[in-house]
């Protein structure tokens, strides 16, 4: 498998010194079926070369299969660790092209709702990233403990853990349930808790941050050039958040900073992360308090949904960036055209100029920094 | 002395003078039950069940009591757990990585995708189904399933190998 003809394309011949190392499709820290071939010149990586489409599972195409209401399940499954933010840019688009009235209570929901999932996505990064680094037990507290909270909350939502299929064309699929508003909020209070509790096992943690400063540095203008948006922006120092700069839904309501660093390393990356997990809980007390009564679903056919001709394009800060959905509609039951920006992907493209001169411990430093997410990549 | 004490042998058990116990088995239903209880998956994920599968190597289902261990090399791994789509160009490398594996070898598919196609049954990348590549023991339905699904598929695959041994022995049997 190593001599693929996608590898002859993207690397030049190996020198006598040199020598190649496979690492994936089936590796426990490629955090999914990436493969890397890596060019090796004793410990130090002299190349890289990515090689994707192994989860590639033509959601584009089949968009042009599928009615704009059922199409949204695929969504679900593109980024599977913040499901909730990539069905919301999804109606987005498809409301542009509506232009329909959201009602306030589903706008509430929709914030409420992303921002517990960016942090579940946030929390799942932080335990997986420790175990990158060799540092099991934040796993088992922030995987296994108050994602598992956050999920739960879903749940009693909408009845599913993952794939949730709650943010719909017009609005979200259920109300509350009695009690959810009280149970977010003591979550909210236990999570701000925990992230003292993070810093005192992973954060600061000598040995951990011996391994991740300093180490993977990506620059302002390199972040730039290659188009990276997200955390992995912020943490070069880019204040770049839609959030803040394109305020949709009701985003400009809420009081709250843009998580930034400045060097740019894996730390960094890392700290960004933890900090916007503070900051979305800022946001969640805001959007849980002034969570207004009324309807929860626009004025959206429920068969039969025909958007007029024409196209859209939405986006929104998802966990990992920019996430933004283009949609060519013809006036049928299906579109015309489906696109998905995956921010995940974008941001993988700058990994084979960044991983040049690191060494073999590193390049799994640094892939569990970028946090990407294989079925948003290959879609 | 190596005293084996477990509901699951039909066993009994000798007292002998100041040194203990010793049980008497068959070494048939000791090998079944040596290798229940230790299945050791390899740590293979390929999309959104493999979240649902890390859940359950986590703090709150806990895999880890029925004795299933991760292990990240398929040399030393006795299960192979399909977690997710399975694309066209993934399943030549699924293929050689059973391939990999020491007999006896099991596969859960785990998922609409790998029992399937799932949700992508009509993606021209997808592989319909990981049973048409390589064999499987226990299906999980679901989109993705829950954890506690997967502990359902691993006590049944637990159930499947109590039998290898009876099996064997019943075809031996009819071959004479």
């Amino acid at each position: 498998m190593l001599s693929g003809p996608s590898f002859e394309t993207k690397m030049e011949r190996v020198s006598e010194t040199e020598m190649l190392l496979n690492m994936g499709p089936q590796h426990p820290s490629t955090h999914g079926v990436l493969r890397v071939v890596l060019k090796l010149d004793g410990e130090v990586v002299t190349g890289a070369a990515m090689d994707l489409g192994y989860l590639h599972r033509g959601v584009e195409k089949l968009a042009e299969n599928r009615t704009y209401g059922q199409f949204t399940i695929l969504t679900d499954r593109d980024d599977y660790l913040c499901a909730m933010l990539n069905n919301w840019s999804y109606a987005l688009a498809v409301e542009k092209l509506l232009k329909v009235e959201i009602p306030q209570r589903a706008e509430y929901l929709r914030v409420i709702v992303g921002e517990l999932n960016r942090i579940a996505s946030h929390l799942l990064f932080i335990g997986t990233f420790g175990i990158d680094i060799g540092a099991f037990t934040p796993f088992l507290y922030a995987f296994g403990r108050e994602r598992e909270m956050i999920l739960d909350l879903f749940e009693q939502l909408c009845g599913a853990r993952i794939t949730y299929n709650y943010v719909r064309i017009g609005g979200v699929s259920n109300d509350v349930p009695d009690g959810w508003v009280e149970k977010a909020r003591k979550f909210v209070a236990h999570m701000r808790n925990c992230l003292k509790e993070y810093d005192d096992l992973l954060s600061y943690n000598p040995i951990f941050m011996d391994r991740t400063k300093g180490i993977g540095v990506l620059k302002k203008e390199m972040a730039i050039s290659y188009g990276v948006t997200g955390p992995n922006l912020r943490a070069s120092g880019v204040p770049m958040d839609l959030r803040k700069d394109a305020p949709y839904g009701i985003y400009s309501k809420f009081q709250f900073t843009a998580a930034v660093r400045q060097n740019g390393d894996c730390w960094d990356r890392y700290m960004v992360r933890r900090d916007e997990i503070a900051e979305s809980c800022s946001i969640l007390d805001q959007a849980l308090e002034g969570l207004v009564a009324g309807e929860i679903m626009g004025k959206v056919p429920k068969a039969n949904l025909r958007p007029p001709a024409g196209e859209s394009y939405a986006q929104l800060e998802g966990a990992r960036g920019v996430l933004g959905v283009y949609i060519v509609s013809d006036g049928g039951l299906s579109p015309y055209r489906l696109h998905l920006r995956a921010p995940s992907f974008i941001n993988l493209a700058m990994l084979q100029d960044m991983l040049k001169g690191w060494k073999v411990a590193d390049v799994v430093a640094i892939l569990g920094s970028i946090d990407i997410v294989l079925g948003e990549v290959d879609r | 002395m190596g005293v084996i004490q477990d509901k699951v042998l039909p066993s009994t058990l000798y007292k002998v003078g100041g040194l203990g116990e010793i049980s008497m088995t068959t070494v048939d239903f000791f090998i079944d039950w040596a290798r229940k209880s230790s299945i050791w998956p390899l740590t293979f994920g390929l999309a959104c069940c493999a979240i649902e599968m890390m859940a359950a190597y986590a703090t709150r289902f806990d895999v880890n009591r029925l004795g299933v261990i991760p292990r990240p090399s398929p040399r030393q791994a006795d299960l192979m757990i399909i977690a997710g789509t399975v694309t066209k160009k993934m399943a030549p490398a699924i293929e050689k990585l059973y391939n990999q594996m020491p007999d006896p070898r099991f596969v859960i598919s785990m998922g609409a995708c790998s029992n399937c196609g799932g949700p992508y049954y009509d993606s021209y990348s997808v592989v319909k189904g990981v049973d048409r590549i390589i064999p499987v023991d226990v299906y999980i339905p679901g989109c993705p399933p829950r954890p506690e699904a997967l502990l359902n598929a691993i006590l049944a695959l637990q159930n499947k190998i109590d039998k290898i041994s009876a099996q064997k022995r019943a075809l031996a049997f009819k071959a004479g």
